[in-house]
């Protein structure tokens, strides 16, 4: 229970920090919301008044303490660039967003699972030789880069997706998903790699046990032994990999946006910063950032409970 | 072991429940929006009403507020051309048509102009237009209690009257022979405090939603006044993808784009059909007079002599754009002075002895800033660094993202030079050439002759048109002298369009009228 607390604590406190970041960066770099949206009709007249409107004529800590005053109410404000509220800016990118990693996930699983106890069944073998190369390779190219490798093969080359070719959620549920699949891949393809790597040693050193061995002798098969009992074992330190891909998943997927040019969190996040649309970047920042903070703390957690020897302290 | 198997399942279908929490939650809301856009779409594909309804990318998303009195960017305003109207419109000649008011006339000395409002205009909320709203748009653009009024000129009128339910008279201050021009100022309904999201006005297609670097949508509006629209519905996508533009366009998914380039048009191939016409603004290596070495006028005439204009079209978009001499653009007709731009004819030894003059012999280094986000800029640069070495000017070239040049070249006036194109926001000569009177607040070049000023002092002045037009070239003319900038071109603009629709035509100034685009007939 007191690990829960500290855990909490240091949450909310990493939060705080974030946000109080990244509001500090909108003082260091040039320009403000109000230049933004007045553009070259700009007068210092003209941007003294939107300011005010605006409230940037404040001191800094008055409005970040508004800020997180309002933030703390659940309300994060309005964006400067199209006047409407962050939250509802928010929900429609949201869905993005999550269906693109939630994807990328299901991929990452999906291909993982099965090549790691290949690998690992035959290490040493061909297949596994093969699959290290292949690893190698997938592992040591950037999420982007293979975003853009994708782009030029299959929608360039290929003409299997339309490159930019966005549509919408609102438009139609399958299109939706079918222009994301390239993206999610491409997210997911790095993850893979990493996963199957872990996967692999994971059960080579599974397989060494002795209960393997016993297993051999109750007369199971080698098949027998590794579904019945070496995947579960080997799948405990590869659980925390997972978990934390979520969170890297969300990081990527932010970059993979621009690179598919999807208009999900990632493109708004970017976009705002070019707007210099502070009321955005802080609750999409804070939203991400939250989001990786939990999901750490939700695996201690559950390492706890798969594992009794770990000890929450 | 059981126990364990146990709490390893709970586990993984936790993580899994976790993950795809997410996605199954909105799954069902797209659910829910698809039922709604099937019925949507299923009305739209009804084959009567097929080609009614046009995709129109748009090169970027709206950063601005939807208010038409106080959105700023050129992408914002040409695309709510077809939402709001002022009392008068442009017409594709560049004169001014009757709008929201049938008839106008302006008094002899040109300090009254009074308007008789049409019949029958209604806002796109159902409410008649009335001389109040006239009244209260107007003062609105006026209103300098905020230390600047939302439309400059405006801070020209004195008075609003209403003398009866027909009529506005708008009184000067002083006698203006183009203020008719502003009035194109969209009138909007009295006391309507959504404008800013929910913009509402008088123009052949009503504003229906923006999904922010997603679309903008707008509707056929049924009750206009005029011609009515061809089309029911118009999706604006934005793409700000170059290549994607192309790839919508050959997919289907989007069936016209503006504001294209050579290679764009290019890579289209013969399957579209493509309306040339130009961007109307200056594009110009902008210098800043201030700094030096640019203080002397010598040195900017050099650079004028240095560079070869039109390889710059050449290289940037295969020939095509029109070479300019200053800061005026061929679609103004009569105050454009098509000779200007021939004056500094590309001759590296004129430019060399210029130098050599000014002191400058062994030339010199400079910085051209250069907003990263317009790649025809950004091109336009490059050539330029490259033929200024031909006068051993060493150019650098600094990209930079478009909000800190705006805060850093063009309000605070940190930078040596750099290029951009200039548009003017209303068809007069003044929206063009008031920026360099030299205690203008968008001199953003600090060019300082006294001439000009006394030239422009003296247009204002005149009630008399065709006195004003000349000061106004010798404005024209005495920028071109002096050197201010290095005037490159008005740049070549495209529209690419399905043959499955027709009828677009270019305006002489930022204006997107999707009135007249109609669904072509086999």
């Amino acid at each position: 229970m007191k690990y829960l607390i500290k855990k909490i604590c240091t949450l909310i406190i990493t939060l705080l920090v974030i946000s109080l970041l990244s509001f500090l960066a909108f003082q260091v770099i040039p320009g403000d919301a109000a230049l933004s949206r007045l553009g070259t009709g700009a007068t210092e007249q003209k941007r003294e008044s939107l300011r005010r409107e605006m409230g940037l004529d404040r001191p800094m800590l008055e409005r970040y303490g508004s800020w997180l005053k309002g933030f703390l109410k659940g309300d994060m404000g309005e964006s400067y660039t199209y006047s409407v509220p962050v939250s509802g800016l928010i929900r429609e990118k949201l869905p993005i967003t999550l269906a693109i990693t939630g994807m990328a996930f299901v991929w990452m699983l999906a291909v993982s699972i099965p090549l790691g106890l290949l690998a690992g069944k035959f290490a040493g073998r061909l297949p596994d030789r093969i699959l290290t190369v292949l690893n190698q390779l997938v592992m040591s190219v950037p999420g982007f880069f293979m975003g853009i490798l994708i782009t030029c093969l299959f929608g360039l080359a290929l003409h299997w997706f339309t490159p930019g070719g966005y549509v919408s959620y609102q438009e139609g549920w399958r299109p939706f998903l079918g222009y994301l699949f390239f993206p999610s891949v491409s997210i997911a393809l790095p993850k893979c790699a990493m996963g199957v790597k872990l996967l692999r040693s994971s059960v080579i050193g599974e397989l060494n046990q002795d209960y393997v061995r016993t297993a051999y002798s109750r007369g199971n098969s080698q098949t027998q032994a590794l579904f019945g009992h070496v995947l579960k074992n080997s799948l405990l330190p590869v659980l925390t990999f997972w978990a934390l891909a979520i969170a890297d998943i969300v990081a990527s997927s932010v970059i993979l946006e621009q690179v598919f040019t999807i208009p999900g969190l990632g493109t708004l996040l970017v976009q705002s910063i070019s707007n210099r649309d502070y009321p955005v970047v802080q609750a999409v920042i804070v939203l991400v950032a939250g989001l990786t903070v939990a999901i750490n703390f939700l695996v201690d957690v559950l390492y706890g409970v798969i594992d009794p020897r770990v000890n929450l302290r | 072991m059981k126990k364990f198997q146990a709490r390893l399942v709970g586990a993984l279908v936790l993580t899994l429940a976790l993950a795809l929490g997410g996605c199954a939650g909105e799954k069902t809301a797209g659910d829910d929006s698809q039922t709604e856009s099937s019925s949507q779409s299923s009305s739209t594909k009804s084959p009567q009403e097929e080609g009614s309804s046009i995709v129109v990318g748009i090169p970027q998303d709206l950063e601005d507020s939807l208010d038409p009195h106080k959105a700023e960017m050129a992408g914002t305003r040409e695309i709510f051309f077809n939402v709001f109207e002022g009392l008068v419109k442009p017409d594709t000649e560049g004169n001014f048509v009757d709008a929201v008011a049938s008839s106008h006339t302006i008094s002899e000395d040109h300090k009254t102009y009074a308007f008789t409002l049409r019949e029958g205009v209604k806002f796109h909320n159902g409410a008649p237009v009335t001389v109040d709203d006239v009244k209260y748009s107007i003062e609105r653009c006026a209103d300098a209690s905020e230390g600047e009024p939302l439309v400059p000129a405006f801070s020209a009128v004195d008075k609003v009257n209403t003398p009866d339910d027909q009529t506005v008279e708008i009184v000067l201050k002083n006698p203006d022979t183009e203020f008719l021009a502003y009035l194109t100022t969209a009138i909007i309904p009295k006391d309507y405090d959504q404008q800013d999201t929910q913009p509402v006005g008088t123009g052949p297609f009503k504003y229906v939603s923006r999904t922010p670097q997603d679309n903008i949508v707008m509707e056929k509006n049924p009750d206009y006044w005029g011609e009515p629209a061809k089309l029911d519905k118009i999706t604006f996508k934005v793409l700000t993808d170059a290549n994607a533009v192309v790839t919508n366009l050959k997919g289907g998914s989007v069936d016209m784009c503006f504001h294209l380039n050579a290679t764009q048009i290019a890579g289209l191939g013969d399957d579209f059909r493509i309306f040339e016409g130009t961007m109307n603004l200056v594009q110009a290596l902008y210098l800043n007079n201030k700094e030096k070495p640019f203080d002397d006028a010598r040195v900017r005439q050099a650079l004028c002599y240095a560079v070869d204009r039109q390889q710059v079209l050449d290289m940037v978009a295969d020939g095509k754009g029109t070479v300019i001499g200053t800061s005026m653009f061929p679609a103004f007709g009569k105050y454009y002075m098509p000779e200007l731009a021939d004056v500094y004819a590309q001759d590296v030894e004129k430019a060399k002895a210029l130098l050599k003059e000014a002191g400058y012999e062994d030339g010199f280094e400079m910085t051209i800033t250069v907003p990263s986000n317009y790649q025809q800029h950004v091109d336009a640069a490059q050539i330029l660094a490259e033929q200024l070495k031909a006068i051993s000017v060493d150019a650098k070239i600094e990209l930079i993202e478009w909000d800190s040049w705006l805060s850093d070249v063009y309000m605070d006036r940190k930078f040596q030079s750099t290029v951009v194109g200039v548009d003017a926001s209303t068809l007069t000569a003044r929206a063009m050439l008031d920026r360099f009177v030299s205690d203008d607040e968008s001199n953003f070049i600090n060019f300082n002759n006294q001439e000009y000023d006394e030239m422009f002092e003296k247009a204002l002045g005149t009630a008399d048109d065709a006195e004003q037009v000349k000061f106004y070239q010798r404005m024209e003319e005495i920028l071109n002298e002096d050197a201010a900038n290095v005037y490159i071109q008005d740049m070549a603009d495209c529209v690419a369009m399905n043959p499955k629709f027709d009828g677009y035509e270019f305006y002489p100034l930022y204006a997107l009228d999707m009135s007249k685009v109609h669904p072509a007939e086999e």
